[in-house]
């Protein structure tokens, strides 16, 4: 993980541009650039281990990663892809502020990385803020819900061979 | 006041296939295959032939072939049952049975001069890669076109080929996604939905065109209408079982619509109301 | 002998009623009619209208039909419809769609032989008339026609017969489909009987109809037995007990799709078919492959099917319609329902015959009744 250089006025743009940002005020988007730095991920590195203390907080700019697991005798399973306008991480906000997967880049991958610490103590002090976050929060989580629920149909499953 | 009849000159005699030899029969994935016939007619991207196996009857099978080459007629079937077993025994020089084309295709005329987002899972591609040749033979009466296409894994995925030659294309946006990928896939996992974010298209001016699992359609018709797409700008094509082809043996029906003759491409907003309907 | 016109009415003997019936065979018709066998009407070929049975009364029922014939009675006509109808003579229950035979060469395939068979349809009623007509707007209006029962309809004579009297099963008045018939007939027959006669009013419906009372002796029809017959089968009509409103039926058929109310008639539905078989407008045919024992000789063969068997909707993986409610509500629905939306009109004749020979008793009055009430907002 390689810290980028952090102009704190592209930082303050790339938050304004980002999905996840749409509709914050002024006032909000400059308490995240003030809690945040700009990293950038090599392709086949890890931006969050399984486990690992969630304590940051990612706005991916640009680039792809895995969400996967490790099984032993499977080997790495991608569950699924995350990219450009999409968030990591919402563990920082839930005890036990673990991660539970990993998440590895398939492509150099930039990120605004915002301090969760920061993240929930502000939260927690300004509610108008938090709600904020937290409505944005639930529309991902409910999203990767959806997903999943629909991921689990599998879909494409071949039908069972009937002579009818 | 007695009203007397007349033939019309499609009859029953529709019901009858003619002969056509294989040409070539082609590996798609563990259970679909592509095959090539001598004979070909001139059909509309989205409409389907009814094949006739010897002895063990007939199927329903959307042309996935060019609708400028009518030298030949290719299907792309998936071996699930009795009759499609029965097709994919064939070898080049072995016959079958053919009759069609059927059913209303893909809005082609109706897609002129706006952009097409494609949206396949599975062998949904199959009926939609003629539009696929279609637009690209046609490439300057189309804006944007753009292929999402959702499979269950890398191996399952069919025309591979061609996904790579498409999208190598500067004039086409092509993007794949499997449900469960080996750690050496390198690009996206998950489902098909999730993909639509992620292109660029201009929902006032666009049409979608949707094949797949009936469940994977519903789930894209909704991030569809997220994205601003309204429903009288999505087509679906919808799967019943058939028997006549022709609107004759009632089994296709799908509320009011015979698929086999409305379809099997919809107009969402036409289907909107039942397709959710359990057992219908 | 004078000629009758179209619409032109006359009345005739039972002398003339045999006439018309040898009329029908010389001109190389297979004369069907209703025949009294093993306690219910059947529809077979007459020779004579001799063969004709005489003083039938049925009862019909919910999962009900019962048929004597009386002793000393003269009547004809004094009955209403069994489970047979018309639509086996026309729309074939097994058809052999082609046959195909192996050679060096693979295959040819042979549209098989069929015999050339030319129908009067003696006795037959309004509701079945009116069947036919729905029956000819699904096999023959669409893009493809169904040209083996176009082969048997287009030389079909109906020498209908007004109901002048209705079972407790009937319901064509609410259907406006009788008891009178009113198109689609080449003559039509309303039975009189006083204490000094037994005669029949006979109404021309085409030239057709008009040519076949040549040689037959009638006289031309007074006011006051047009008059009677009038009242005869205006009393038929109301002595009917059931009804459908048809009122704005199939938007309201579309409302109340996913209603309970299907689970509850799937308690009763054995989904046994009856239903579908007996009717007179059911059409779906479902096709077979058979093989002979060498596997050189194969043929495609149609049958008869219903959307209440689990294979008709039929798909890669399973059936659609796997609960029995799925397929009562595919029946009931698009009977009354989405035939609006494909073929214009009603599915339904008021013929009764699905409630008569449901062995649950199933009502479809009754249950659109239920449908209606629940659609009530």
């Amino acid at each position: 993980m390689n810290p980028e250089e952090s102009n704190p006025e592209a930082l303050l743009i790339a938050i304004t541009q980002h999905k996840f940002c749409t509709g914050l005020s002024d006032a909000h988007l400059k308490t995240l650039a003030s809690m945040a730095e700009a990293v950038s991920i090599e392709p086949g590195r890890f931006l969050i281990r399984e486990g690992g203390k969630a304590d940051r907080f990612y706005l991916i700019r640009t680039g792809k990663l895995f969400i996967e697991m490790y099984a032993p005798g499977r080997g790495a399973v991608p569950i699924t892809t995350i990219g450009t306008g999409d968030v990591l991480g919402w563990s920082w906000s839930l005890p036990p502020y673990r991660w539970h997967f990993d998440a590895k880049a398939l492509t150099l991958t930039r990120v605004v990385s915002l301090d969760a610490n920061k993240l929930k103590d502000r939260c927690d002090e300004d509610h108008d803020f938090g709600y904020e976050i937290i409505k944005r929060l639930l529309l991902v989580a409910q999203n990767r819900l959806q997903q999943t629920r629909m991921h689990m149909l599998d879909l494409y499953k071949p039908p069972q061979v009937e002579q009818l | 006041m007695q009203q007397r009849s007349t033939i019309a000159p499609n009859s029953f005699d529709a019901l009858i296939p003619e002969t056509a030899r294989v040409t070539s029969v082609r590996k798609e994935t563990v259970d679909t295959f592509t095959m090539d016939l001598d004979r070909g007619f001139r059909f509309e991207p989205g409409q389907f032939n009814m094949l006739y196996a010897f002895g063990a009857g007939e199927v329903p099978i959307s042309i996935s072939g060019d609708p400028a080459d009518s030298s030949r007629l290719v299907h792309t079937i998936r071996s699930v049952g009795a009759v499609t077993k029965r097709l994919e025994a064939l070898r080049p020089g072995d016959m079958l049975g053919v009759r069609g084309p059927y059913g209303e295709g893909w809005p082609m005329a109706k897609a002129r001069g706006h952009d097409i987002v494609i949206v396949a899972g599975g062998i949904g591609l199959a009926p939609l890669r003629p539009v696929i040749y279609h637009a690209l033979r046609h490439r300057d009466d189309y804006g944007n076109v753009v292929l999402l296409y959702g499979a269950r894994s890398p191996e399952d995925m069919i025309f591979e080929s061609e996904l790579h030659r498409w999208r190598g294309r500067f004039d086409m946006g092509v993007k794949v996604i499997v449900d469960r990928a080996p750690s050496s896939w390198r690009t996206h996992v998950g489902v098909v939905t999730t993909l639509i974010p992620k292109v660029y298209f201009d929902p006032i001016d666009t049409i979608a065109m949707v094949c797949g699992p009936e469940v994977m359609m519903r789930f894209v018709v909704r991030e569809f209408q997220n994205r601003g797409l309204t429903e009288d700008k999505i087509y679906v094509s919808m799967e019943r079982n058939m028997k006549c082809a022709v609107g004759l043996c009632g089994h296709c029906q799908f509320g009011p619509e015979f698929i086999c003759a409305d379809g099997p491409v919809f107009r969402y907003d036409r289907v909107r109301d039942i397709i959710g309907i359990r057992e219908i | 002998m004078t000629e009758v016109s179209i619409s032109g009415k006359v009345i005739l003997g039972l002398e003339g009623l045999g006439k018309i019936v040898s009329n029908l065979r010389r001109e190389g018709y297979s004369v069907i009619a209703p025949v009294f066998e093993a306690g219910v009407m059947k529809l077979a070929e007459i020779e004579s209208a001799d063969d004709l049975p005489r003083g039938v009364r049925d009862q019909q029922e919910k999962g009900t039909y019962r048929a004597e014939q009386i002793e000393g009675e003269r009547d004809l006509f004094k009955n209403n419809v069994s489970c047979f109808s018309y639509k086996s003579f026309l729309h074939d229950p097994h058809l052999c769609v082609f046959k195909a035979k192996k050679d060096e060469n693979g295959f040819t395939i042979e549209k098989p032989e069929r015999e050339e068979k030319r129908f009067a349809f003696f006795g037959i009623r309004s509701c079945d008339l009116t069947a036919m007509s729905k029956l000819d707007d699904v096999l023959l209006q669409g893009d493809y026609v169904d040209s083996a029962y176009d082969d048997r309809r287009k030389p079909v004579m109906n020498i209908a017969v007004n109901c002048t009297t209705s079972a407790d099963t009937c319901f064509c008045a609410s259907m406006n489909s009788g008891p009178r018939a009113r198109a689609n007939f080449d003559l039509a027959l309303t039975e009189i009987i006083d204490d000094e006669r037994h005669v029949f009013l006979c109404e021309v419906g085409s030239d057709e109809g008009a040519k076949l009372l040549c040689g037959v002796p009638f006289e031309d029809a007074p006011d006051e037995d047009d008059r009677a017959a009038d009242v005869l089968i205006v009393a038929a009509a109301k002595m009917q007990m059931r009804s459908i409103d048809t009122s704005g039926i199939a938007e309201l058929l579309q409302r109340v799709q996913t209603s309970h109310r299907f689970e509850e008639i799937a308690e009763r539905c054995l989904a046994c078919a009856n239903c579908t078989m007996v009717c007179p407008t059911c059409f779906c045919t479902n096709i077979f492959d058979v093989t002979d024992l060498t596997g050189d000789n194969a043929e495609r063969v149609r049958h008869w099917d219903s959307c209440f068997t689990l294979s008709y909707s039929q798909l890669h993986g399973g059936s659609v319609r796997q609960s029995v409610s799925a397929r009562y509500r595919q029946f009931i629905t698009h009977k009354l329902g989405t035939w609006h939306d494909q073929f214009g009109g009603i599915g339904c004749v008021g013929c009764g015959r699905c409630i008569a020979w449901c062995p649950t008793g199933i009502d479809i009055t009754e249950e659109m009744a239920v449908f209606r009430q629940l659609a009530a907002p």
